[in-house]
């Protein structure tokens, strides 16, 4: 005997009671604490500040805890939390020109003033399983070498100086926020430039991978890519004066990409733009690589219909929240959707046999 | 972190502010999607964010809320928005329609006529009615701005040529006001006939899509034909299986592996109603045998 579907209360207690015991796995295994996640899970912390948009390693590290290390359920519990906070004001914009540097690197000049400074980088590490890793025990130091304080001059300052390459657009305005207005097509720049750095690495580097493969080619190199900490400062009505507030880790890339000029305008470089929270790179690089190819129209490109081109297809899908939600939406009930289209089915099946019982007839 | 450090119904105030003057747009504009910054909400995108935010800005704590998915109050995701607002808001809940003040409704509107007491808030997946005709939201927007509503009645038309009926049978596009072609969220078309004339102001909000849109009380919404083919409202041709109803709504529940199904109201809290009235269906189990 059918006997109604109660008891969706108990149910999802149940599994949330569940969801925690599986959470913390084998009680016998000691319990991951949120200090060693953010110190030692460092770039998926990064990740889950880049994406979750608040910079706030301590709260990153707790949602890939409750995660269950599932990063993009991690960047909605940030993103869930950051929307209750309070703004109580805008910073200046930080200058990356006066990073404290861990990493530098130039693929266009072989050395340049600042050096090339590898720093923490997988790069030329070979990918072979440390097994040593399973066991435990303390690395050796790394070779330490005094800082030098000087400020790290941008690579694409110096093709500038010649004017081989574009002029960043100057500007005052206050750039848009799309967590605070609804996102309007089409978007300028500096709101494309916030959907990026906040939008999936996995689909932002797809994107950037199909303009390497011809989908929107913009010829790219990377002029500079600077990992390392900035200021973020603070004008303060009753003082003045801007006060230093707080210090983040940022990764910023510039690409120098192929030309525009024509016979009466010389050519120049153009420019792709990344920057993201926390050691971020491979994001970065993307990010710049799909920046440039959203801009082809204000640089007088044709448009040839790759995705990476497409403003309102790359800015409508980016965002993991969104994507993830819609795309599990559908496990949830759907009967009475279902129901209508099972009436119609059986309607339009019980129309096409009488038409053929009347066709053999 | 405690529900005290939460404002009343979630959201801060600035942002009830904001989808409050969404909402006002989209009373004064029916059927037209205003734009509104849509805020994370601390459950996923598809689950009814648009709602929940549209409800939280509504809410007072006088208010009686029922949440409904699927017509039912004890699916799983009613009752979660449910514990929500009891968690954050603090406000009475109900599965009653007619106690209810607010009703928050994921793809169906109650059996039992609404008043003018009450607000109806709609869950919206995608708020565009030619959004599957047209992918750009640029161009929607244009087709809606001009009034240009030629590859709706090309589709219906295509659908004639195909299959001899219109072939849409769940979010049925209506014109709201005469004005807009508006999506009702997917409710089956039974329900369309509700849309229009309804005594309660009837609210869509679409998070992730970040689209409110409205119908105010007494407003025309006629679902899309043609004269030659008009719209039909369509349902399971039986009666309910536990109250015997011939007119509400019906789920079928496939009740063993021999193919025997049964039918019953998708909409429990009428189901039940009509069940302590003494109504029985074919299967007619007394009231305290369906209850576990």
């Amino acid at each position: 005997m059918y006997v109604a579907v109660k008891g969706g209360e108990r149910a999802i207690d149940n599994a949330h009671a569940w969801l925690a015991e599986a959470r913390r796995g084998d009680p016998g295994v000691a319990e991951l604490s949120v200090a060693q996640i953010r110190e030692q899970l460092a770039l998926a912390v990064n990740r889950v500040m880049a994406e979750g948009s608040l910079y706030d390693p301590d709260l990153a590290a707790l949602a890939i805890k409750q995660s269950r290390g599932d990063l993009i359920e991690a960047v909605f519990l940030i993103r869930a939390y950051r929307t209750t906070l309070p703004r109580f004001a805008s910073s200046v914009p930080v200058e990356t020109g006066r990073m404290a540097i861990s990493r530098r690197i130039s693929a266009t000049f072989k050395d340049l003033p600042g050096g090339q400074v590898l720093g923490p980088t997988f790069d030329y590490t070979h990918r072979l399983l440390d097994f040593a890793l399973a066991a435990e025990g303390e690395p050796p130091v790394a070779p330490r070498l005094q800082a030098e304080p000087a400020q790290v001059a941008h690579v694409t300052g110096f093709l500038n100086r010649d004017g081989l390459i574009e002029a960043t657009p100057q500007g005052d305005a206050t750039p848009p926020d799309l967590t605070r207005e609804p996102l309007e097509l089409p978007a300028t720049r500096p709101l494309r430039l916030q959907a990026l750095t906040r939008g999936d690495e996995g689909f932002v580097l797809g994107l950037a991978y199909s303009t390497q493969r011809g989908y929107g080619r913009t010829h790219a190199f990377v002029g500079e890519l600077r990992i390392g900490a900035v200021a973020v400062e603070m004008e303060i009505p009753e003082l003045g004066f801007a006060i230093e507030i707080a210090e983040i880790e940022l990764s910023e890339c510039e690409t120098v990409n192929q030309f525009k000029g024509s016979k009466t305008e010389p050519a120049q470089f153009t420019r792709g733009y990344g920057l993201v929270f926390g050691q971020s790179e491979r994001k970065a690089i993307s990010m710049s690589l799909v920046d440039r190819a959203l801009r082809w129209k204000e640089l007088g490109e044709d448009f040839v219909g790759a995705p990476a081109q497409d403003e309102e297809f790359v800015l409508s899908h980016a965002d993991n929240v969104q994507a993830t939600g819609f795309l599990e939406h559908i496990k949830l009930p759907h009967y009475v959707d279902f129901q209508a289209e099972l009436e119609m089915i059986r309607r339009l099946r019980a129309a096409t046999a009488e038409t053929l019982k009347e066709a053999a007839e | 972190m405690t529900e005290a450090a939460y404002n009343f119904a979630y959201l801060d105030e600035q942002t009830k502010r904001m989808i409050r003057r969404a909402i006002l747009k989209g009373v004064a504009v029916p059927g037209y999607q205003v734009p509104f910054a849509s805020r994370e909400m601390p459950m996923p995108y598809g689950w009814g964010t648009g709602g929940v935010q549209v409800t939280a800005a509504c809410l007072v704590p006088e208010d009686r809320l029922k949440v409904i998915d699927q017509g039912a109050d004890d699916t799983t995701n009613a009752v979660s928005i449910r514990k929500f607002f009891e968690r954050t808001a603090g406000v009475e809940t109900t599965t009653s329609t007619a106690e209810a003040t607010i009703i928050q409704t994921r793809h169906r509107i109650p059996e039992e006529p609404l008043t003018e007491a009450q607000i109806l808030v709609y869950q919206v997946p995608i708020p565009e009615p030619m959004r599957f005709l047209e992918p750009r939201e640029t161009e929607t927007r244009k087709m809606h701005e001009l009034e240009e509503y030629g590859l709706m009645h090309v589709k219906l038309y295509e659908d004639i040529a195909r299959h001899g009926e219109i072939a849409t049978s769940y979010a049925y596009p209506v014109k709201a006001a005469g004005r807009y072609v508006m999506d009702p969220s997917p409710i089956p078309k039974f329900d369309n006939p509700k849309l229009g004339q309804n005594a309660a102001l009837q609210l869509f909000g679409a998070g992730r899509e970040q689209r409110i849109y409205a119908l105010p009380p007494y407003t025309d919404a006629v679902s899309l034909d043609f004269d030659d083919h008009p719209f039909v409202a369509s349902k399971a041709m039986h009666a309910c299986d536990l109250c015997g109803s011939d007119t509400s709504y019906l789920d079928e529940v496939i009740t063993d592996d021999q193919g025997s199904r049964m039918f019953v109201c998708s909409d429990t809290d009428f189901c039940a109603g009509r069940r302590a009235q003494g109504h029985y269906g074919r299967l007619g189990a007394p009231e305290t045998e369906s209850t576990p």
